[in-house]
């Protein structure tokens, strides 16, 4: 997984509430396989009209937002179903951070496992951003995990992540490596588990 | 003296295998679900060159992509049908018990575990499917994760968590005739918000959950994901332990017995503290629809849908025009006067025996106006259904009666909404698209839904059950 400790880059502002993961990845696309370019469909069924054409009050397909590797959403972003395709796909796009006032958890948890920063400040601070970038798309935010700050233009304001995925985004860490070096301590407490609780072995397969 | 613990502090600290600096523990999972959508899972331990740590802990589920009609002529569609194949080829290449579309137990993931006698109390349970906090019906912890996760689970069987806080939903009280735990679910979502519950693993208690059947506890702990929860659960009690008794994977005998006593001991301590608690009344709950896009958009039955022009607060106008907007609803109408274009019974919240049989007791002898599609949460629920004569009451009314799956819930399988429609539905979400592109959806109880049929639009189910038994 790749590190994240500091970032540089445009911001697309975005801030609706609730937009939760069935409107970031549409169901029908979650036969794809990553490959296939999940990036080209991210949020197709809000970015688009009924006939298939971009929607103009749809900020994420004005000019502006092309290239933004910041994402500046509303209350409650990535509720919903636990489908990781939707951090592939915002990350394919080219997404690194989102900053919103909440996350659904299995979004945010998810998210930190594909290196995908989500930053949580007030909504009056995003807001803020979002006048900045929406007057001049080319004005450069920066995050800072390690400071766990944001700067823009003459803001900067301070967000919050949890210090396991703060850990985790610095160090680049790979749950499966880290959790090798455990591999005694599994053993001990699987063995102690099947004589404490001996029902947890499905009978049928006993 | 120790301190006093909650329910989910007693999960917890029976499955930390060990915790870092920083505050993040490595779980033991006792049991791992999987399903045709893990094969973003399966193929990251592949490409690791890794195999499945404990094959009989981990159960495999055909359900999100099988099809609920014509199931006899095999699949149509090669997508569709290639999904329900590879979980077929990862299941067998890695020695998991799967139920598969051919399998007579086959069903929603959901509804199998539970009937199968799988899920217990006690268990910490995953699978990449976020309504997985069904199963905290029976005093389990379990959640829904994503796929890099449920690879490190097929590769270690634990999981790194960091502990959320608690919350506990108390309903004292009884509930009115009519009134089932999905309106419970609704009124908590309305209460707390679609993301009141973040961060926290929310314990339901008192005495109208107590009251609760499983089917109940599982329709109420399934919504938890709707107000945003990591998880819910209700303390085991007689009613788990006969519900368990005798299932086909559940411990037997002495085992049983044993199993009984270190159960009986997760309930929260009295005196324990919660980081929130919230209460409802029973006798308060009334039968709830939702109006707009998100669940929290939960309203009595009675009630009018909401005036953007009488909305204070901007962003709140704005969201209501754009959600009236998509629902193709006037401000201030009555919810009663929306017609329906058609209804569906099924999904992992509402499409157990209990539900069937209340949605029959409404449909009993009348007939839907509008069309419909009812899909039994299990082959076995189904065949329940079949030998009770529910499946009749169903068609005699006009309805489709057809196999277990995620169907209209998701539409991943074909089964979908068509653009504009509105859909009277006892799934879990009503989100934009959810039930297919431009779809609306309405969540309500399966009660309320065979209501919605038989009048062809939204109504109150109370003056319908009047003189039959339910």
């Amino acid at each position: 997984m790749d590190k994240f400790v500091r970032l540089t880059a445009t911001a697309c502002p975005l801030l609706l509430s609730n937009l939760n993961t069935d409107q970031i990845l549409p169901a029908r696309y979650l036969k794809w396989p990553r490959s296939k370019g999940l990036g080209t469909v991210l949020f197709d069924d809000v970015r688009l009209d009924a006939s298939g054409k971009p929607r103009d009050d749809f900020a994420f397909n004005n000019e502006a937002c092309r290239g933004a590797k910041i994402l500046l959403a509303g209350r409650n972003f990535g509720g919903g179903s636990s489908r990781e395709a939707a951090v592939y796909a915002l990350y394919d796009h080219g997404f690194r951070c989102v900053i919103a006032p909440s996350f659904g958890d299995i979004f945010a948890q998810n998210a930190v496992k594909n290196g995908l920063l989500t930053a949580v400040a007030p909504e009056t601070d995003i807001e803020k951003v979002a006048v900045l970038v929406r007057a001049d798309p080319a004005q450069p935010v920066t995050v800072d995990l390690e400071r766990q700050a944001v700067t823009c233009g003459d803001i900067s304001f301070a967000f919050t992540i949890d210090p396991v995925s703060r850990n985790q985004l610095l160090n680049g860490w790979d749950d499966v490596d880290l959790t090798g070096s455990y591999r005694e301590q599994i053993a001990a407490f699987r063995a102690k588990d099947r004589t404490l609780r001996p029902w947890v072995v499905p009978s049928e397969k006993l | 003296m120790s301190e006093p613990r909650t329910l989910f502090d007693k999960l917890w600290s029976a499955h930390e295998i060990a915790r870092r600096e920083d505050g993040a523990a490595l779980l033991w999972v006792d049991r791992h679900y999987v399903h045709e959508g893990s094969f973003h899972a399966f193929s990251q331990m592949k490409s690791r060159g890794r195999t499945v740590a404990e094959p009989q802990l981990t159960f495999g589920v055909a359900d999100h992509y099988v099809p609920t009609r014509g199931r006899d002529t095999g699949i149509s569609n090669p997508e569709i049908a290639a999904m329900v194949r590879n979980l077929e080829a990862n299941t067998s290449e890695n020695r998991i018990t799967l139920f598969g579309l051919r399998d007579p137990r086959q069903g929603i993931v959901h509804v199998v575990g539970p009937e199968q006698g799988l899920t217990l109390p006690g268990l910490l349970i995953v699978c990449g499917d976020s309504h997985t906090s069904t199963h905290g019906a029976f005093g389990a912890y379990a959640f829904g994760i994503g796929a890099s996760e449920v690879a490190h689970v097929l590769m270690t069987q634990t999981l790194w968590q960091k502990k959320p806080k608690r919350m506990r939903i108390t309903v004292e009280g009884a509930l009115g005739p009519g009134i089932a735990a999905k309106d419970i679910a609704l009124s908590i979502i309305a209460r707390v918000g679609a993301d009141g519950a973040q961060g926290h693993a929310i314990e339901f208690a008192g005495s109208a959950i107590r009251a609760l059947s499983m089917e109940g506890r599982m329709t109420l702990c399934n919504m938890s994901i709707e107000a945003g929860g990591r998880c819910g659960m209700v303390a085991p009690d007689a009613t788990t332990f006969e519900y368990l008794r005798g299932r086909p994977f559940a411990p037997k005998g002495a085992n049983f017995d044993r199993a009984v006593e270190v159960w009986s001991a997760l309930v929260s301590d009295g005196d324990a503290r919660f980081n929130r608690e919230v209460a409802l009344d029973a006798g308060d709950i009334v039968p709830i629809v939702t109006w707009g896009t998100t669940p929290d958009d939960a309203l009595p039955v009675d009630a009018r849908i909401p005036d953007p022009a009488r909305e204070s607060d901007v962003t709140r106008a704005n969201y209501l025009r754009e959600a009236l907007d998509y629902m193709g609803l006037a401000p201030g109408a009555k919810l009663t006067d929306i017609a329906v274009d058609r209804v569906f019974i099924g999904s992992c919240t509402n499409s157990r025996i209990e539900d069937l049989r209340a949605a029959a007791a409404v449909l009993h002898g009348r007939t839907s106006k509008v069309p419909g599609l009812v899909s039994p949460g299990s082959s076995t629920v189904k065949r329940q259904a079949e030998d009770e004569g529910l499946d009749r009451i169903f068609r005699d009314a006009g309805l489709e009666w057809a196999d277990s799956g995620c169907s209209m819930c998701v539409g991943i399988n074909g089964d979908l909404v068509p653009p504009g429609e509105r859909c009277a539905s006892t799934t879990n979400r009503n989100f934009r698209g959810r039930q297919g592109p431009g779809a609306r959806t309405h969540l309500m109880s399966p009660a309320m839904v065979a209501a919605a049929a038989v009048t062809g639009h939204l109504a109150d189910v109370r003056p319908l059950l009047a003189g039959r038994k339910v």
